[in-house]
């Protein structure tokens, strides 16, 4: 197995934007000096996680045990593959996300920014949590606080609306947080202990059929409120009243994603794949997987607001991760944890670019972006890089993530599923082309005078829409975010 | 029949146990309610005074002249001791009662409760 | 200083600060304050040293006026007992500090006898923790009854009358309390707890016995609150000073719930008050009952105070939850939850107090963001406080809940885990309810309230955050939630372990 070596660079990864937190609280009349603090924070942290790349590559897991509670019981950070792969992610995109929040704010002249800069800094601290989690109570536990940090995120703007979206939000948050504690107390019971371990703690463990499928419905439920799972999705299109980087990092990255990231922890490190497969568990999961997928590409394309639309789209593709979960091949898992990275950087890119339109011409809906691509051409195009490559079309990182997927049903024997990503293809691009379209092929004199949003905005977006082609062509440059994808799912399958 | 002769101190203990708490708990005028107290506080001394009893015993006291020199005829004076505590922490009781009952009277005007409520409103 | 000194010191110097303010006072008018708060701080760190002491040394026994045992009372500084005076004293001496300007504005010219009394309680309070023998601790808890209720009548109008009803309920309380022990006292012949204990473990369980303990039970439950009879609580907590309740609230009804923990886990074998008659079960179940009670009727309430009353009967029942699994997770929980509970409740009852003195309301339909804006560290430690009650890491409230979670999984108490589940979504709903008050709702929005922008006019009309000796105390408790969370691993190995009675 792999070795495990004793470090402290998980902890001051997790930690670092705490301390930064305490700097932006305090600095709050300097705007710069403020910035700069969540810059700072943010490359140390993803310098520190990228030097954990090379152990890990190497089959070394960083361990750094914070408490030991009982035997059995503890809270400890573990940089394993799949740690890494998403904390790379999170930390990675937070410092796009960092700049363009300069600029969205500053353009927009928005208020409590101090607050602003400070949850965010919070909640990417709970996010590297998350991933960094060696057992269940530590997941559990950061990811609660992960809730509690994004929401002054979500009711940023402090409308009624807001409020009420907020309020949503910690409804649903909050009882899948206790559900996933009463859960996590029913594991340790049963198992006798809580740590992550691929193919799972639940082998050979001597428990009632109905027993594991209720502690599995506790657990869906858990981390299924993150991850968009319907029907428990629906906080986060309200959620999106939000300002823009919040929905893009946030709801298309941290915290959603720590929801898929979560449902492959439990999948494939709880349950294990010969406990999920012995109880149709998988199936199950498939199913709402499925459903999910079909239901919001269905739903999108009624969705005017194109926040709205893409938040639709994003709890879709969460699905094709849970979907490759659920699959339990070889190809269909590595889709699956590959398509995390994948939509990540494709989504943050259309959220970025929808803030930008909003942020420039106080536009909101897509039937008012008649012509717009003449005025925002950069804006534009990188939306279309990215929708492209939600479609699946080569040779955007988007393709390949897919194409494991297709690989992956054909493999499982359910051509169902094959049918399903088509036709989802098919549905994403009906309801993210004709952005495209109307942007540049259709003609208005509203954007006449307009020109292109600033280079705070506009530098960031197209950043991330050249990484997702860049990594299309070169999937493992850099990061080798494919290579991590395909060893953690290697890893989990193959006990 | 029997044991209700037997034992009927304990039976007499608690019929004062069951007016002291009638009292404390279902009259009306607060004052009442402390007499109600004070009766359920007694009766509670009561019975552990019944339970150091022993019949034919005599008061503890090592006095040839009182002709006892055998001890099992005392009777057992730890729970009078313990009584006596009782009673003083029972005094207290109900002159805190009483002080309290002073001050709702000098702000209300009344010691019945209906009207009490009333007047709080 | 002879290591048992201290055990008897502990309560001591409560009562001799308690003795002392009255004739200080006429010496000297409006030193009550210094006496009082000087004399809890010495308690604390004595009781701080009996802690240090009995960790690393082991039981502390004291034999009051060289009496031995069983004939003697004995007081008995063991684990529990020093960890429960520590949490009692650190408490009580945070209140008092905090109380100088409360009593100034709320009481005047009642200084001396509030002082006085509240020493009088947290020295029953320690009598109560420290005893070794339960007629003494019939005769500490009467005294701090007495104390309570006298406290508790130092407030407003409807004060006396609540007192009075309280005065009369715990009345019964303890007087069950003296029953039951007389039953007990016939079985066995002994009052010493670890004379009972070796007889108790050789006798047959009998109808006197059984007797006994449920008249036990009963009276100590109703001066824990237990449900259902908790009814004197609200009214109480809301109708007293600040003070008071900041100072009955957190410590004592824990101290009747230590009680039960005392005779069911240490006197009685573990097994026999679970096994035998589900005399535990039963408290586990009432807890339940009250926790649910509890926490719905707090989401109706309007005044802060009486919130923060609800809630603490529906706290109360997590710990008899706890006491109701017996089971060492329930036991770990039910102590952890004790120690918390007191800091966030404390803490809570401060932060009304604070509200009050400066929007001289704590009405909470006119919270609005204005109160955070006049008073930010008040908010921040509401806020704090809040998230620990409802149970969320990295706060203390949090630990405690996955203790007594753990605990009734293990148990395969699957209602007790619905019960803790919903209650902490229940308590999210009227904390985050106060929350999205005071950070966002902004004044112009309650027709009915719509100029509380300005709340108590201050003389430089900006920021009326309330006096450092009123501040530093809620901030010390709230910050004290954070790191009793962060430490709840050193707290649980280190202190509570060694605590848990064997065959448990």
């Amino acid at each position: 197995m792999s070795d495990v070596f004793q470090s402290n660079i998980p902890l001051w990864a997790v930690s670092i934007s705490l301390l930064a937190t305490l700097g932006i609280l305090v600095s709050g009349r300097k705007p710069n000096l403020r910035e700069f603090w969540t810059l700072l924070a943010g490359l140390i942290k993803f310098g520190l996680v990228l030097s954990l790349l090379p152990s890990v590559r190497a089959g070394k897991i960083a361990e750094c045990v914070l408490l030991q509670v009982s035997p059995g019981i503890g809270l400890s950070l573990r940089a394993d593959e799949f740690g890494v792969f998403f904390a790379l992610i999170a930390s990675g995109l937070w410092i796009f996300t960092s700049i363009y929040s300069i600029g969205y704010m500053r353009s927009n002249q928005e208020l409590k920014q101090t607050r602003y800069f400070a949850s965010f800094a919070v909640a990417l601290s709970a996010t590297l949590g998350v991933a960094f989690a060696g057992n269940l109570l530590t997941f559990v536990i950061f990811y609660e606080m992960l809730t509690l940090a994004t929401y002054p995120l979500v009711i940023h703007k402090e409308t009624g609306e807001a409020l009420r979206a907020g309020r949503q939000y910690l409804a649903y948050s909050l009882t899948a947080g206790v559900l996933l504690l009463a859960g996590t107390a029913w594991i340790y019971n049963t198992a006798g202990t809580i740590e992550f371990q691929p193919g799972g703690i639940l082998g050979g463990v001597e428990a009632a059929p109905n027993a594991i499928r209720c502690l599995f419905f506790v657990f869906v439920a858990g981390v299924g409120v993150k991850a968009g799972i319907m029907p428990l999705h629906s906080w986060l299109p309200n959620a999106m009243v939000a300002p823009t980087p919040v929905s893009a990092l946030l709801h298309a990255v941290a915290v959603v994603k720590s929801g898929v990231f979560g449902v492959v922890r439990v999948v494939g490190f709880v349950f294990g794949p010969e406990v999920m497969a012995e109880h149709g568990l998988n199936l199950i999961l498939a199913v709402l997987a499925g459903a999910t997928v079909l239901f919001s590409s269905l739903i999108a394309l009624q969705q005017d607001s194109l926040k709205r639309r893409l938040a639709y789209s994003t709890i879709g593709h969460l699905s094709y991760t849970v979907m490759g979960a659920a699959l339990l091949t070889p190809e269909g898992l590595t889709g699956g944890i590959y398509h995390i990275s994948t939509h990540a950087v494709m989504k943050i890119t259309l959220f970025f670019c929808a803030g930008a339109i909003y942020v420039h011409t106080h536009k909101q809906n897509v039937s008012e972006l008649d012509g717009i691509g003449r005025a925002m051409p950069w804006t534009i195009g990188a939306f279309t890089l990215g929708s492209l490559g939600l479609v699946g079309i080569p040779p955007i990182n988007g393709f390949f993530s897919k194409w494991f997927l297709c690989l992956g049903s054909l493999q499982a024997g359910w051509p169902m599923v094959l049918a399903l990503f088509i036709l989802s293809g098919l549905l994403n691009a009906a309801y993210l082309l004709p952005v495209v379209y109307r942007g540049f092929f259709r003609k208005s004199e509203e954007f006449e005078k307009f020109d292109e949003a600033p280079p705070l905005m506009v530098v960031p977006l197209c950043t991330t829409a050249a990484l997702a082609l860049v990594l299309g062509l070169f999937p493992n440059l850099f990061f080798d975010f494919f290579e991590l994808a395909s060893g953690i799912s290697e890893m989990i399958l193959a006990s | 029949m029997d044991s209700i002769h037997a034992h009927y101190p304990y039976w007499v203990v608690l019929t004062l146990l069951v007016i002291g708490l009638w009292g404390m708990l279902l009259k009306g005028n607060l004052m009442k309610k402390v007499v109600g107290m004070t009766i359920f506080q007694s009766a509670i001394i009561l019975f552990f005074i019944l339970s150091a009893y022993k019949v034919g015993g005599t008061v503890p006291i090592y006095d040839e002249a009182l002709g006892v020199g055998d001890p099992s005829l005392y009777i057992n004076p730890l729970p009078h001791t313990l009584m006596l505590t009782a009673i003083v922490v029972g005094v207290a009781i109900v002159g805190e009662a009483l002080a309290l009952l002073i001050v709702i009277y000098r702000t209300y005007g009344t010691l019945e409760e209906p009207v009490l409520v009333e007047r709080m409103k | 200083m002879n290591p048992p000194h201290l055990v008897i010191l502990i309560p001591l110097i409560f009562f001799a600060g308690a003795l002392l303010i009255p004739l200080l006072e006429r010496w000297r008018h409006g030193c009550a304050y210094g006496v009082a708060v000087a004399s809890a701080a010495v308690g604390a760190l004595v009781t701080v040293a009996g802690l240090v002491e009995v960790s690393s040394g082991g039981t502390l026994r004291y034999q009051v006026s060289g009496w031995a045992p069983p004939i003697g009372i004995e007081l008995v500084l063991d684990p529990l007992s020093a960890f429960l005076s520590v949490m009692l004293a650190s408490v009580a001496l945070l209140v008092l500090v905090h109380s100088g300007s409360v009593v100034r504005r709320e009481l005047p010219g009642k200084a001396m006898p509030l002082y006085s009394t509240a020493l009088l309680l947290v020295g029953a309070l320690l009598g109560i923790t420290i005893t070794g023998d339960l007629f003494n601790l019939y005769v500490f808890l009467e005294i701090s009854s007495l104390a309570s209720y006298a406290l508790l009548a130092l407030g407003d109008r409807k004060a006396p009358v609540s007192a009075f009803r309280y005065l009369i309920l715990g009345t019964v309380g303890a007087s069950f309390y003296l029953l039951g022990l007389g039953f007990v006292f016939m079985t066995t012949g002994s009052l010493n707890m670890a004379d009972l204990k070796l007889i108790l473990s050789n006798l047959e369980s009998s109808p006197p016995l059984l007797v006994g303990l449920v008249l036990i039970t009963t009276g100590v439950g109703l001066k824990m609150a237990l449900f259902p009879m908790h009814g004197w609580l609200p009214d109480a907590y809301t109708y007293a000073s600040s003070t008071a309740t900041a100072l009955i609230a957190p410590i004592g009804t824990k101290i009747a719930a230590y009680v039960l923990i005392r005779i069911f886990f240490f006197v009685l074998d573990p097994g026999f008050a679970s096994g035998e008659i589900p005399l535990t079960t039963a408290i586990g179940y009432l807890g339940a009952a009250g926790i649910l009670w509890g926490s719905i009727l707090a989401i109706a309430q309007t005044d802060l105070k009486r919130m923060l009353a609800y809630s603490s009967v529906g706290q109360i029942g997590y710990i008899a939850l706890g006491i109701g699994l017996a089971s060492p997770m329930g036991f770990i929980g039910a102590i952890l939850h004790m120690v918390n509970h007191a800091v966030m409740k404390g803490c809570l009852f401060l932060v009304s107090a604070n509200f009050l003195s400066r929007l001289g309301h704590a009405d909470i339909r006119r919270f609005n963001d204005s109160t955070r804006v006049h008073m930010p560290w008040t908010a921040a430690g509401f806020t704090m406080a809040a998230l620990s009650m409802i149970g969320l890491p990295p706060f203390a409230g949090f630990f405690s809940k996955w203790y007594l979670i753990l605990g009734s999984v293990e148990e395969s108490n699957w209602v007790f885990v619905a019960v803790i589940l919903i209650s902490s979504l229940l308590s999210a709903v009227y904390f985050f309810r106060l929350i999205e008050r005071i950070y966002l709702r902004s004044p112009g929005r309650d027709s009915k309230y719509p100029d509380e922008a300005g709340g108590a006019a201050a003389p430089d009309g900006g920021r009326e955050e309330v006096s450092a000796s009123m501040l530093a105390p809620t901030l010390i408790l709230a910050s004290a939630l954070l790191v009793l969370g962060l430490l709840n691993v050193w707290i649980v190995n280190r202190l509570i372990q060694p605590m848990i009675p064997a065959g448990l």
